[in-house]
């Protein structure tokens, strides 16, 4: 039993006729993904210039996403694998071009044209395998690979998703800095289990000021009277500079060098400990073979 | 599919090195009005790839783009109305995009292409 419907079936399964128009029919959606993609569009910090932008919407879907683009004024081509939400996205003449593509095989765009995009409830589809000849990481550095190549120098990419745990927004996260994105996660509401949203926004190119992760919303908020939800202290999660292998950071994290264990010492002979003599082999790193 | 959408898209099949343009083959063709906006159509201008569109263009039976345009040609009006027409007014509703490369067809239905690829593809 679950209610996750990415553990349930394909998205090209599960999104069939009857989903895809119950999926469109409830206002309770419409409204949420509407709040979402317009919440995805404000992260994106496109200029205010009033110029329409192209964007993209990545798992598009029935085309709520797209219609708040359109309602902004942009222009957008929408990705997604499932032909019935695609055929929804027609009925509703959602206002984008539409493609059926799978991104975890990579979108192929043309390199630097697109301004700007926007993907709201699917990226977290990606982790799964549906079929034998899936390999989540590899769908996952196709995909980002090919979005980060596609973007103009300094446009941004905004994913609401619903990861299924912490490590599944690692995986994300993590192929996405590999990929050369430098971002974070922007989390809405943390200490709310209904209201909580959470946003990968990355940059495209080197980190500058225009990518530092922006600030999320309901942070400050009381929690709402949901008990659970402490377990994660999220603020704004902001991941360090993409340039710095990972590997790296983690490595001079908990060393302790020689000092600190001189003055540790020091402190129990003070309380009157009885306490080895300071030799030259204190705080010595030992021999792998021991 | 409009004229726009098909300057960006580009085959990504496994070892195609140069997938784009994707070659036009129409079936029907249908013309849309869309609201006219030259402050999208001046930005728009240097991602383009005007030979691309120009080709794209007469394949779908529109013979009013000029052979050449240069940033300079953005002053013109007339030049900006027929830019706005190749570009966000004629779809492609049936036909098949083709990988220049290798020939695969991409069908296009509905003014949808089909751009799944096949598992040997990826
Ligand atoms: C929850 S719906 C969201 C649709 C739309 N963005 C919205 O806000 O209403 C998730 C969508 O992601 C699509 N999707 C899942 N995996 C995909 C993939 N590998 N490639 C393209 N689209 C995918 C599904 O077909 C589905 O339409």
């Amino acid at each position: 039993m679950t209610s996750r419907p990415e553990l349930q079936a394909p998205p090209e399964v599960f999104y069939n006729d009857e989903e895809a128009r119950k999926y469109t029919s409830s206002s309770r959606i419409i409204d949420i993904q509407a709040q979402l993609s317009q919440r995805a569009l404000e992260l994106l910090a496109l200029p205010d210039d009033g110029v329409p932008k192209l964007l993209l919407d990545i798992g598009c879907g029935s085309g709520l996403s797209g219609e708040t683009l359109t309602e902004n004024g942009h222009q957008w081509i929408g990705w997604d694998i499932s032909p019935s939400m695609l055929n929804v996205a027609l009925e509703r003449e959602a206002g984008g071009d539409l493609v059926l593509g799978d991104m975890g095989q990579g979108l192929g765009v043309r390199p630097g044209v697109i301004d700007g995009a926007i993907s709201i409830s699917a990226v977290q589809w990606l982790c799964n395998a549906d079929k034998s000849c899936h390999e989540p990481r590899k769908r996952l550095k196709a995909f980002f690979e090919s979005l980060y190549r596609c973007l103009a120098r300094g446009a941004r990419a905004v994913f609401q998703v619903y990861p299924e745990n912490l490590a599944q927004r690692e995986l994300i996260l993590g192929y996405a800095m590999r990929s050369g994105f430098a971002g974070g996660v922007v989390v809405d509401f943390p200490h709310s289990t209904k209201r909580r949203k959470e946003y990968l926004v990355l940059t495209c190119g080197p980190p500058s000021l225009s990518s530092a992760t922006p600030k999320a919303e309901g942070e400050d908020e009381e929690s709402c009277s949901d008990e659970g939800s402490e377990d994660e202290e999220n603020q704004t999660v902001s991941i360090s500079d993409r340039h710095r292998p990972r590997k790296k950071q983690k490595l001079n994290k908990k060393v302790k060098g020689r000092e600190w264990v001189l003055r540790k010492k020091e402190q129990k002979r003070r309380k009157g400990n009885a306490v080895p003599l300071d030799t030259k082999y204190t705080a010595r790193k030992r021999k792998a073979r021991f | 599919m409009r004229l726009l959408t098909h300057n960006m898209l580009s085959s990504n099949i496994k070892g195609v090195t140069n997938g784009f343009p994707l070659r036009i083959e129409v079936e029907k063709v249908v013309e849309k009005q869309v609201d006219f906006n030259p402050n999208f159509l001046k930005n728009m201008f240097s991602k383009i790839d005007y030979k691309a569109l120009l080709e794209a263009s007469r394949i779908m039976g529109y013979a009013e783009l000029p052979d050449h345009a240069d940033p300079s040609s953005l002053e013109s009006d007339d030049f900006l109305r027929r830019f706005h027409h190749a570009l966000l007014q004629l779809h492609l509703e049936e036909g098949s995009l083709v990988c220049p490369e290798t020939g695969r067809k991409f069908p296009v239905n509905k003014g949808i292409p089909n751009m799944l690829l096949h598992e040997d593809e990826v």
